[in-house]
């Protein structure tokens, strides 16, 4: 399997360039979804691409039989006196036209499940650079009406609108929120995940390098929506570290009154950061 | 006093500025021009005897279609504003308020005041007459269903100037849409009139199901049944599983806001994702509600316009039935983001693929009826060969969309709000232009323009893609639905930009469309044949627009496309010459469900603004009218063998 695989990564590249290509641009800040900035992303890419390869050839058979059709047997002042024949129809091409889609339906469906089960599982090997990830982040995100607020319960921290996390770490984001539904996505990084009151949800997601990457809201919900954006700034982990610490020490107590701001509806255009995570 | 004229100015919405002054000025414009017209022209008897109390399916049908018709302009305002408001970043041109509720009016309206009457008006149109029978099971029922969802239309757009629009998105996910985050009437607009029309809808289910399996001419047995009453058969089918759905949750919703209960609230153990299971459940079979009748139009046309029998007639069927079993196994696909799990997402999401091996076999099935055919290019015939490859281009991104992986990118973006643009205006709405060019002269006895039936289709048909195909790269570049406004810097601009300028042309196209219209009510070729296309079906053997009565007698049918064969074989439709008439016996017109319904109109409003006086006065005035009907005695009459005789000998047909 191990060639073949290969073919099949480098038939992705070549039509992944060629996707690119027609859309005119391959920087990351234009096309996230199509230039994946970490492993979760990029299994998805790669199903995204497999899946428009098949449909591809689908849409180009059909096209070819629909023009010929549409263009040959159309109605013509010299063909006035052609009386098309009566065809109830034909069991081998029927039979044919299921098959090609079961079979179509199949590659498709097979890693699908795969990848389905493993972006349940935190990314343990990064597929680009080989390197082990043992260590994750906990994160856990709250939607507010409309802001994104990030606690990191291990290193007692909270920020609004905008988290650092280290490159090359799966970061394990527990989603949940305080009022209406929302979606937690960060296109370069991966797909979306529900914040739902009263659950939490996971989502895995890893960044390969330090970088800057957009992040928002997927699920309308209410006024603010628009504006509910975040900034995920991914970090070496030295420069994650010196954050921490540096946070830990100077950024000022989370307080009621910081507290009330955030719950209350509205938009918020700066970030903010605490060096606690419960109000005092 | 100035306490009253406060109320009543937020209550009619005057503080919200010029956009409503400018609809309550058109609204009251139309409303008095429509009166003065009616009382000048002495026509409010005519309207009352002809159209009002009518159980006559085919005019049920036509007013069914101009009540979509209306409401496609509505909607597609409603989609004019929308595309303005994001032609570039950073506009003002709508606030974030008016916008929320543009696109959730957009989307019901779309779906459930369009899409859905424009089909149902389809099938009274042409169902009892493709089987040969002289009206639908229940005909009472059937005004009944229409007038609930004219009353209930009515109703939802009223939202937009008499205390707001609702603004949850037409999928109104709870908790948002509970007291605590959206107060107001707006959102109890949208579950009050969805579920009038749900009623309505349910009914004409019940209805079409019993006329299909009942009402047949003899020989008519379902093998020889036209394609779109199979269609029709199977979406009653569907509607009568699902619709029920919609009613229990959107029942719980509102029991939750007008009553203080906590199905999905977030407090008191409420459960916001039930709401998401039950609405999808209803919803998913919802979409092929509202695709499969069009796929009956388009097996209708493509074989009349190649003159060719439908090829593969059985598979169609199979095909057909597979679906709707699939359908209803198929709803958690709208929400993979909500952590069901791999195993559940994987079940679902193959599940939803396989949708796409019935779907397959039809395209070919159509593909192979046009082969070896003669293909005369009417507009009928444009729309649903234009169909095909637009059609085909959504289906396969929507089995791209049932990677559960890849949709978790796919979800709620650009990506996904081009995919059924792409299968429900690529489907559905070419299905209903097809249908209505292709029935129009059976409907009132004129053909519309060629000419401009042929502006009409490539204007709106490039509009659509110019609109909506650069929809499917905006999703890769991020841009997520109902986002009322963007930062500049992300190229987001010149593509939307783009897509304006195709919602224009499909606006173009639209207008067209009603020029079609009215310049063929006044100058259209006349159809004296009742058989302009050399048609196949039982519908084109009666004159345009048919007898009161359909058929003189009915018709014995021998096979498939039975008026082609009676064709070939130089029959009459009405058998073999002498066949004595009969009197026919007709329903009555009735005034009681208008009446009924508009009662419906008034418990509705007390639901909206919980006046619990007029809610109660409403109800009761719903029941007494039911009652009352048991009471109703006089509910038929027969034609007479006379008059028969008159109508068939001005058709030929002696």
């Amino acid at each position: 399997m191990k060639p073949s695989g290969r073919r099949v990564r480098s038939l992705f590249l070549i039509v992944g360039l060629s996707m690119l290509a027609l859309a005119g641009c391959n920087d990351p800040k234009y096309m996230p979804v199509l230039s994946p900035q970490g492993p979760v992303a990029r299994s998805e890419y790669y199903l995204i691409l497999w899946s428009f390869v098949l449909m591809l050839v689908v849409v180009l058979g059909v096209f070819v039989i629909f023009f010929y059709v549409t263009v040959k047997y159309r109605a013509r002042p010299d063909n006035k006196d052609y009386v098309p024949p009566e065809i109830e129809g034909n069991a081998k091409l029927e039979t044919l036209w299921t098959v090609i889609p079961i079979i179509v339906v199949i590659a498709l469906a097979i890693p699908t499940v795969a990848v389905t089960y493993k972006l349940v599982k935190p990314p343990k090997v990064d597929a680009a650079t080989g390197a082990s990830t043992a260590k994750t982040l906990t994160i856990d995100v709250v939607a507010e009406q409309w802001k994104w607020v990030f606690k990191y319960p291990a290193q007692n921290i909270e920020t609004v609108n905008y988290v650092n996390i280290p490159a090359g770490v799966p970061v394990d984001f527990e989603l949940t929120s305080a009022g209406p539904m929302n979606t937690f996505w960060v296109p370069a990084l991966g797909g979306m995940e529900f914040a739902m009151p009263g659950k939490d949800l996971k989502l895995w997601l890893e960044a390969d390098h330090p970088g800057s990457y957009e992040g928002r809201s997927g699920q309308y919900s209410g006024r603010g929506f628009s504006q509910m954006t975040f900034t995920v700034n991914s970090q070496t982990a030295s420069d994650f570290a010196k954050w921490v610490k540096q946070t830990q020490q100077s950024a000022p107590k989370l307080t009621q009154q910081d507290q009330e701001q955030i719950v209350k509806p509205g938009t918020l255009s700066h970030t903010l950061t605490f060096s606690s995570i419960d109000p005092q | 006093m100035s306490g009253i004229v406060n109320w009543a100015v937020h209550f009619f919405m005057l503080d919200e500025g010029p956009l409503i002054w400018l609809s309550d000025f058109l609204i009251g414009i139309a409303s008095v021009g429509i009166v003065v017209a009616l009382t000048y022209f002495k026509l409010w008897k005519w309207l009352w005897d002809n159209w009002l109390t009518t159980v006559d399916h085919k005019k049920i049908g036509i007013m069914y279609l101009i009540a979509a018709v209306l409401m496609l302009f509505r909607g597609g305002t409603d989609g004019l504003l929308m595309r303005t408001q994001l032609s570039w970043p950073n506009l003002h041109f709508l606030n974030a308020d008016h916008y929320d509720q543009i696109f959730t009016t957009h989307g019901t309206i779309m779906i459930l005041f369009m899409a859905m009457p424009a089909l149902i008006g389809f099938f009274n149109i042409a169902v009892p007459l493709q089987i040969g029978c002289r009206d639908v099971a229940f005909p009472y029922l059937n005004a009944i269903s229409f007038w609930l969802f004219f009353v209930a239309a009515m109703l939802f757009n009223l939202s937009f100037v008499v205390g707001g629009s609702p603004d949850g998105g037409w999928t109104s996910y709870p908790p948002y849409v509970e007291n605590a985050f959206d107060p107001g009437p707006g959102e109890n607009y949208f579950l009050v009139s969805l579920q009038i029309t749900g009623i309505g809808t349910i009914a004409t289910g019940v209805n079409f199901l019993l006329t299909i399996l009942r009402m047949r001419a003899p020989g008519m047995t379902l093998m020889r049944l036209p394609m779109f009453t199979w269609s029709v058969l199977i979406t009653s089918i569907i509607i009568v599983f699902a619709f029920p759905v919609l009613a229990v949750c959107l029942a719980l919703l509102l029991i939750d806001r007008d009553f203080g209960s906590h199905f999905f609230t977030i407090s008191a153990g409420g459960m916001p994702m039930q709401y998401v299971n039950l609405f999808w459940i209803w919803g998913h079979p919802e979409v092929y509600i509202v695709i499969l009748p069009a796929f009956g139009i388009f097996s209708e046309v493509v074989s009349t316009f190649s003159s060719k029998k439908l090829f593969g007639y059985s598979a169609m069927v199979v095909s057909m039935i597979a679906i709707a079993i699939l359908s209803f196994i198929v709803w958690v696909h709208h929400f993979f983001t909500m952590g069901a799990g791999p195993g559940v997402n994987s079940f679902f999401g193959v599940s939803t693929m396989a949708i796409a091996i019935p779907t397959g076999v039809k395209i070919f099935n159509w593909l192979f009826t046009m082969h070896k055919g003669r293909i005369e290019y009417k507009s009928a015939m444009l729309w649903a060969v234009g169909f095909i490859p637009n059609f085909l281009i959504g289906g396969l991104t929507g089995v791209m969309l049932a990677v559960p992986p890849a949709d978790y990118q796919y979800h709620n973006s650009y990506f996904l709000i081009a995919h059924f643009h792409y299968v429900l205006i690529g489907g559905t709405v070419f299905g209903v232009f097809a249908g209505l060019y292709y029935w129009w002269p059976k409907m009132f006895g004129v053909l519309l323009n060629e000419r401009l039936g042929r502006w009409h289709f490539w204007l709106f048909m490039i509009g659509f893609n110019i609109c909506f195909f650069p929809m499917y790269f905006l999703g890769f570049m991020g841009m997520q639905r109902r986002v009322y406004t963007y930062p500049a810097g992300y190229g987001w601009g010149v593509i939307n930009l783009i897509e304006t300028f195709g919602a224009v042309l499909m606006g173009i196209g639209f207008l067209v469309f009603v020029l079609n219209i009215l310049w063929s009510a006044r100058y259209g070729e006349r159809d004296v044949t009742g058989d302009p296309w050399n048609g196949r079906t039982l519908e084109w053997a009666t004159t345009s627009p048919a007898p009161h009565y359909n058929f003189a007698i009915i018709p014995q049918v021998k096979g498939r496309d039975a008026w082609w064969l009676m064709k070939q074989a130089g029959e009459s439709i009405n058998g073999p010459k002498g066949i004595p008439f009969k009197p026919i016996h007709m329903p009555n017109n009735s005034g009681r469900p208008i009446i009924m319904c508009a009662f419906f109109f008034i418990a509705g409003a007390g639901f909206v603004f919980q006046w619990w006086i007029p809610a109660i006065i409403g109800l009761i005035g719903v029941v007494v009218t039911m009652a009352l009907r048991s009471f109703e005695y006089n509910d038929h009459h027969y034609i007479p063998v006379d008059e028969i005789e008159e109508t068939e000998a001005a058709a030929g047909r002696l």
